[in-house]
């Protein structure tokens, strides 16, 4: 088991570092994008190869961050009955949905994907579009992408299994530390003035933290 | 059994879709399983060819990831991030707070406006929510607003954000259907206008009929004063008339073929651009002629408007297609945040965590999506269902009662995006084939899931109030007074005459199919620079069109001849 949970813990600083690295694609894709449309109407010039790597880099930013997605648990899920489960009957829910679900549909893409790439690869597989781009490196893109889940997959299901077995937390549990609704709360406090808003924010903040530490309790 | 299963695939894999999906595992991955198991079993039966799943790959590169529509999706999240640490909507609710406030039920009025012009900002709900419920609701409840109404007029502003352009569900929405985001955006202005004015009329009415539940604000409350007492609205009075006076006049320069959204966003810009011209020469020369109300409305106007202008007046125009349109808001947004000093590392590195968060789970659900819909339009599932909805007694309107209801009781149980990627798709071949205009559909749809925002108990918009209402009684610090908390029921409660206004809304676009408005392909070749526009819009939608026409066969872009030698080679392989 301790090997297991070594190789976990790996697993998931590498989907982390994927994870933290892909963040800023989002920025250059921002600015590239704004700056096509700028150049285009300024100065009538457009270029197809900057135009691609627009969903080159869209894509990018799905596929790597998937895997980080995933070990953070913010896949959505449809909780109404789930919700009102047992602790222990939500890690066996995500044993079964690891093992009949998530893995098989990975692999299978994963798979399937990689000749593509190869196909792409050996034939130098270039975009049709004047000055486009060649085609490689985002037909690479899916299998490595979807690699990296079956990875944190594996992950899970050890630190699921691990929870199930006396040996780890359960990780499913409300993860400590402020939401993005609690982070812009405390923004606003910031910048205001008001003394009754930096009252309500700080009152909600002590109910969220005396909430998370009965459930730990539990 | 084996005979029972082949005539009976479509509705096994729905019901079983409905058992994966309660199960509770992340959507995407019960959604895409689904497929894979049933394709599998697909193959034993002999129903598809052992290849089957080799079209797999192909439709996550052409349909999900050389997608430009999807591409907004993280630019308008990130724009929405940005925004809502900028400090922009403190502004407003506080500048827009004071100049509605004296009147009964003004603060109300004050947030559905604000509500309205974030929405137009920007398409994310929890943003505005949060902002208004932190500021807003403590003044509500210091004056005596009936809690109800504040929470519930809080709540439904913030979801304007789903129906007004340029929102989330509307891209999402035009993604599936197959249409232009630009003509799903034209199409969603004038039932996103007619909606904010019924939320308007239902507080004035309670205003009116009910006087105690939206009290003005008191004299002492009004902290935008002039030196002699007064409030300073007549000199707002003057710099407004001189704004629309400007705008009308230039409308009357124009000629009269010129398309309406395009007069509707130059005039305003222009009609805009005379009151900030007024404001900025009374203070940069220190005239002193305008009142504080007058500059103070003037001056924080500004960065909505302009924000509104770069984002949606782009797009109509058609300087830049939507995608475009949400990286210009979105680097619009950076520069406004460095304006006001209000962006730094962590605060940038937190707004691309989240949006890359959104993206992939979205992303992932269509991806999930693509693979379940593969097995299940290879049995043809689509056939199942378009048979199931067009058989209803009724025709048309009797499909779009039933869809409606639905829908709407889906949306108790299911998110936007799960109702989006799953159900829309089901009901859009039914839909086409009973004669239905899809953008009119779509839009209809947008209304209906706008209160998958709002039921409770699970509405997001209810869950974001919730965890900025007060929880407890505090002592209010201007007056001093005990004030009690905001219970959670009442914030359910508030939400159910926005929920009842909502199915009105639904009713009046199926009653006025005309509201939803429609470009009238009129224009000539060569008379006005205008007509250019139009046909780069048009080919835009045309290309769409294609896209999505390709989307549903094996192959990727329709200009890309080695894709399609590709997918010629693959068909073969089959």
């Amino acid at each position: 088991m301790n090997f297991l949970l070594q190789f976990s813990r790996l697993v998931d600083a590498v989907s982390e570092a994927v994870g933290r690295a892909t963040l800023w694609l989002i920025l250059v894709v921002v600015l590239i994008s704004a700056g096509n449309a700028v150049m285009r109407y300024a100065f009538d010039i457009s270029s197809n190869a900057w135009l691609e790597i627009q969903w080159y880099i869209f894509s990018a930013i799905f596929l790597f961050s998937a895997a980080y997605v995933l070990k953070k648990n913010e896949h959505i899920r449809i909780d109404i009955i789930a919700g009102r489960l047992s602790e222990r009957a939500q890690n066996w829910i995500d044993v079964f949905g690891i093992l009949v679900f998530l893995l098989p549909m990975a692999s299978i893409i994963a798979w399937l994907s990689w000749p593509v790439f190869m196909n792409a690869w050996e034939s130098g597989e270039v975009s049709a579009n004047y000055g486009g781009l060649v085609r490689w490196p985002v037909r690479l893109m899916l299998p490595l992408g979807f690699a990296l889940l079956i990875l944190q997959a594996v992950a899970e299901l050890i630190k699921r299994v691990a929870f199930l077995t006396g040996h780890g937390p359960n990780v499913l549990a409300k993860a400590s530390g402020p939401t993005a609704e609690e982070e812009l709360a405390a923004a606003i406090k910031k910048h205001q003035v008001a003394p009754e808003v930096a009252d309500i924010v700080n009152m909600n903040h002590d109910m969220a933290v005396a909430d998370s530490k009965e459930g730990e309790r539990k | 059994m084996t005979e029972f299963l082949i005539a009976n695939m479509a509705p096994i894999i729905f019901a079983s879709l409905v058992v994966f999906l309660l199960l509770g595992f992340p959507v995407a991955f019960a959604l895409g399983a689904n497929g894979i198991i049933f394709g599998w079993i697909g193959i034993e039966l002999g129903l598809f060819h052992p290849a089957f799943f080799q079209a797999l790959p192909e439709r996550i590169f052409g349909g999900i990831m050389n997608n430009d529509t999807l591409l907004a999706i993280p630019f308008f999240t990130f724009m929405g991030l940005i925004l809502e640490r900028s400090g922009m909507a403190e502004d407003l609710l506080e500048t827009i707070g004071q100049l509605f406030g004296p009147i009964r039920g003004g603060l109300a009025i004050a947030v559905i406006f604000v509500g309205a012009m974030l929405a137009a900002t920007t398409g994310v709900v929890a943003a505005s929510v949060i902002s208004m419920g932190l500021i807003s609701l403590p003044i509500m409840l210091r004056y005596g607003y009936d809690r109800r109404l504040a929470s519930g007029v809080i709540a439904a502003s913030g979801t304007l954000a789903q129906i007004i352009p340029p929102s989330l569900v509307l891209i999402i929405i035009a993604d599936q259907l197959g249409k232009s985001v630009g003509d799903m955006y034209k199409g969603a202005f004038i039932p996103g206008f007619v909606l904010t004015s019924l939320y308007l009329l239902y507080v004035v009415g309670m205003a009116m009929f009910r006087p105690a539940s939206a009290p003005a604000l008191p004299p002492e409350a009004r902290t935008f004063r002039e030196p002699n007492g007064s409030s300073g609205m007549v000199s707002l009075g003057v710099v407004t008339v001189l704004s629309v006076a400007a705008a009308l006049f230039w409308r009357s320069t124009q000629p009269a073929d010129r398309p309406l959204d395009e007069l509707i966003v130059i005039g305003m810009m222009i009609g805009l651009g005379t009151g900030f011209a007024i404001a900025s020469v009374n203070r940069l020369l220190k005239l002193k002629l305008l009142s504080q109300m007058a500059e103070r409305v003037t001056f924080v106007l500004i960065p909505p408007l302009a924000l509104i202008f770069l984002v949606l007046g782009t797009i109509f125009i058609g300087i830049a297609t939507p995608t475009e349109g949400g990286a210009m808001g979105a680097t619009g947004a950076l520069i406004m945040a460095i304006a006001r000093k209000r962006l730094n590392f962590g605060l940038l590195r937190q707004a691309m965590d989240s949006t890359a968060k959104l993206t992939t789970f979205v992303i992932f659900i269509l991806v999930g999506a693509r693979v379940f819909s593969l097995t299940f339009y290879g049995v043809d599932g689509h056939r199942w269902v378009e048979h199931l909805l067009s058989d209803l007694p009724g025709g048309e309107v009797g499909f779009l009662i039933v869809v409606n209801v639905l829908v709407f009781f889906l949306a108790f149980f299911l998110d936007f995006f799960e109702l989006a990627f799953i159900i829309l798709p089901l009901l859009a071949p039914a839909a086409e084939a009973l004669g239905i205009d899809l953008i009119w559909f779509g839009i209809l749809m947008a209304v209906n899931m706008q209160t998958s925002f709002m039921h409770p108990p699970f509405g997001f918009a209810l869950f974001y109030l919730r965890s900025v209402a007060p929880f407890k009684a505090y002592k209010d610090h201007v007056t001093g007074k005990h004030t009690e908390p905001v219970t959670t029921g009442q914030i359910y409660w508030g939400a159910v005459p926005f929920v009842i206004i909502q199915i009105i809304m639904v009713g009046l676009v199926i009653a006025f199919p005309q509201l939803v408005g429609h470009d009238k392909p009129t224009y000539v070749e060569g008379e006005s620079p205008v007509i250019d526009i139009q046909k780069m819009l048009d080919e835009d939608a045309a290309a769409d069109a294609a896209r999505e026409a390709e989307k549903d066969g094996a192959g990727g872009t329709a200009t890309d001849p080695a894709e399609a030698m590709r997918k010629a080679l693959q068909e073969g392989m089959k």
